[in-house]
């Protein structure tokens, strides 16, 4: 039982916890949240009061979901998970963020730590120096209104046609980096501006460019890693983090606003009023999930043009061709999203609005849209912990397919605010003592520094120990940082 | 600021005696969590116009104004003396002076995204207005 919760929690399972609906007025279906009793303690109130909220929306199936890595979003908890009947159910917005495909993705290399640390003071400075970062960054990248609408729809396929990647990238990421559905005609033009200067660009907050080093104790499953590229000792890769930029924030910025009006024509009221929803089949809700897929895209075309980044910058530093220093993309998977899946549930396949903020698809072997290189151990999640204490590499399960809509944690999850963390950390000081430790760091902003410190945040081993006790992924491997970029 | 809302974002209650003071202190408290005000200048001036059906939707728009200019045009607006008419219709007139960003002269903090609807109120209280925000960051 969570202190910090207002509702009684029920244990429905090792690790499992529920709150029926008789918990709260308006409740449809259960709250379901997967944690240790270590990890729910450590959920503030917010996520069990949004978690519930959730669970009145229309059209909700089996019950709104909890990941361990849960904590106090808006409308939905980050951590949130929950599908709609695609005929009779709503899409929300504020189930899927305002960063719309905010995603992972990591790329490995044949360059081990040993051959990568006398370099890495170079080869951070580089990348902090090709990839924009910070406030309002633009990047290099020129799109004509032509070309923004090609990525909209063609997602990271307009990149590699550009020669920004391998046509082979494309077999490596979810959805092929371009999601069904998306038109442009349903964009506004306030999102074309604020985003049409910003591909290639990696923001601020959380989001980052990482170094990573696979440590011999971090090699969990060495039947497993081999298939996803992790095959020598002290290997080196790189992840990233990040998401639509400004792009896909002015299209949740639209459509919330939109919602927000439409409600009262379709009788629906929310508990939280950034749980504004439409009915999916409704026009304002196709266009919606039109308008989110086209920014989908075009997140998976900013990781995209980042990756080309990181392919030039490393063959730069190393002098060697990008291809003989093994750059390939392991995947790439988004955590806000919401997408059309089929389901079974109670026995029926149904056709399902996925909604996943802050939390990651996670299907399991055979399943659809696993690349065939990863058809036999499930698709590959990617876990993005603390700038100071690493990342996580798991893969998909068939139990998640039945237990969580094939879904499972997208982080660490944090336990303080922003402002709290650099009350109790300096990020010059942070900086330092990172770099001591042997991880060196380059940022837009010290001050983000320290709100991204490891001190605000859950201890991600026992996030992604939750993850693979439940069986909803399974992990592979963990991966230390050892040089960042950060906005 | 508000302690332990939205973790990963920003909560803010601001307070000030009048709507017109409310959305000018929405406003710098917006830039300060983009950048440090005593680092940009005010040499940029520009002049902002919304309409809205509400005095809540209205301060919702001005901030949402705020942070697309902070990505279209890359200018920030710490100083803003803004006007508001009505409560229901209401309009805006503003006078924004500011910089355009540069990370080679300007201590940059959070690339904010968007403002939610989360706990989102504007309203009446003794002697003045508040309004409670979230920020996503």
């Amino acid at each position: 039982m969570s202190e910090a919760s207002r509702f009684k929690v029920w244990p429905a399972g090792e690790w499992i916890w529920e709150i029926p609906p008789s918990e709260k007025p308006g409740m449809r279906v259960p709250a379901r949240l997967y944690a240790s009793e270590t990890l729910l303690d450590q959920m503030d109130p917010g996520v069990f009061e949004q978690v519930t909220n959730v669970a009145c929306l229309p059209g909700i199936v089996r019950a709104a979901l909890c990941m361990p890595d849960g904590h106090w979003g808006y409308g939905f908890p980050i951590g949130g998970v929950a599908a709609f009947r695609a005929d009779t159910g709503v899409i929300s917005p504020g189930g899927i963020g305002f960063d719309i495909n905010c995603g992972m993705r990591l790329i490995r290399s044949d360059l081990t730590e040993a051959e990568v640390r006398p370099r890495l003071r170079e080869l951070v400075d580089a990348l902090f120096a090709a990839v924009p970062s910070g406030v309002g960054a633009h990047g290099f990248v020129r799109l004509s209104d032509a070309d923004f609408a090609r990525v909209m729809v063609e997602g990271a396929g307009w990149c590699v046609q550009q020669g920004y990647g391998w046509p082979e990238d494309l077999d490596h990421a979810e959805g092929r980096g371009a999601l069904p559905g998306a038109d442009p005609a349903h964009v506004s033009a306030r999102a074309v501006e604020r985003g049409a200067k910003q591909l290639g660009t990696l923001g601020s907050g959380n989001h980052y460019l990482e170094i990573q080093a696979l440590r011999p104790d971090g090699l969990h499953d060495p039947g497993v890693a081999p298939a996803l590229g992790l095959d020598s000792p002290r290997q080196v890769l790189v992840m990233l983090h990040c998401g639509s930029r400004g792009f896909g924030h002015q299209i949740g910025t639209d459509y919330l606003r939109r919602f927000d009006e439409a409600m009262p024509r379709y009788g629906i009221s929310v508990p939280d009023r950034e749980l504004a929803c439409a009915p999916f089949r409704s026009p304002e809700g196709q266009a919606y999930f039109a308008a989110m897929t086209a920014a989908a895209n075009t997140a998976f075309a900013n990781r995209q043009v980042i990756t080309h980044r990181v392919r030039e910058v490393m063959a730069r530093v190393f002098g060697r061709d990008p291809r003989a220093l093994g750059l390939s993309v392991v995947y790439d998977v988004c955590h806000n999203t919401a997408k059309l899946e089929r389901h079974v549930v109670d026995g029926e396949s149904l056709e399902l609005v996925v909604h996943r903020k802050g939390a990651t698809r996670a299907f399991g072997p055979g399943a659809p849209d696993v690349p065939e290189a990863y058809r036999a151990i499930g698709q590959p999640v990617i876990i993005g912990g603390s700038m100071e204490t690493g990342s996580a590499l798991l893969v998909g399960t068939a139990h998640a397919m039945a237990e969580t809509f094939g879904s499972t944690a997208h982080g660490a999850g944090r336990t303080m605010s922003r402002h709290q963390a650099k009350r109790r950390v300096h990020g010059g000081t942070l900086i330092r003592a990172m770099e001591a430790r042997g991880i060196l760091v380059r940022a837009a902003s010290t001050a983000g520094v320290a709100e991204e410190a490891a001190l605000a945040y859950k201890d991600l081993a026992a996030v992604v120990d939750v993850l693979h006790r439940l069986d909803i992924s399974r992990k592979v491997a963990s991966l230390t940082p050892i040089g960042n970029i950060k906005g | 600021m508000i302690e332990d809302v939205a973790l990963a974002d920003c909560a803010l209650e601001v307070e000030a005696t009048d709507p017109n003071d409310l959305f000018e202190t929405a406003a710098r408290a917006l830039a300060e969590l983009m950048v440090d005000p005593s680092t940009v200048g005010t040499g940029l001036s520009r002049v902002i116009a919304l309409t809205a059906v509400r005095l809540d939707l209205l301060l919702y728009d001005w901030l949402s104004e705020l942070i697309y200019r902070k990505d279209r045009d890359r200018e920030v607006f710490p100083e803003t003396h803004v006007r508001v008419e009505g409560t229901g219709p209401c309009r805006l007139e503003a006078a924004a002076r500011g910089d355009v960003l540069d990370p080679g002269r300007m201590a940059l903090r959070a690339d904010v995204k968007a403002v939610t609807f989360h706990q989102f109120a504007v309203m009446a209280i003794d002697g003045g207005w508040r309004a409670r925000l979230v920020i996503d960051i």
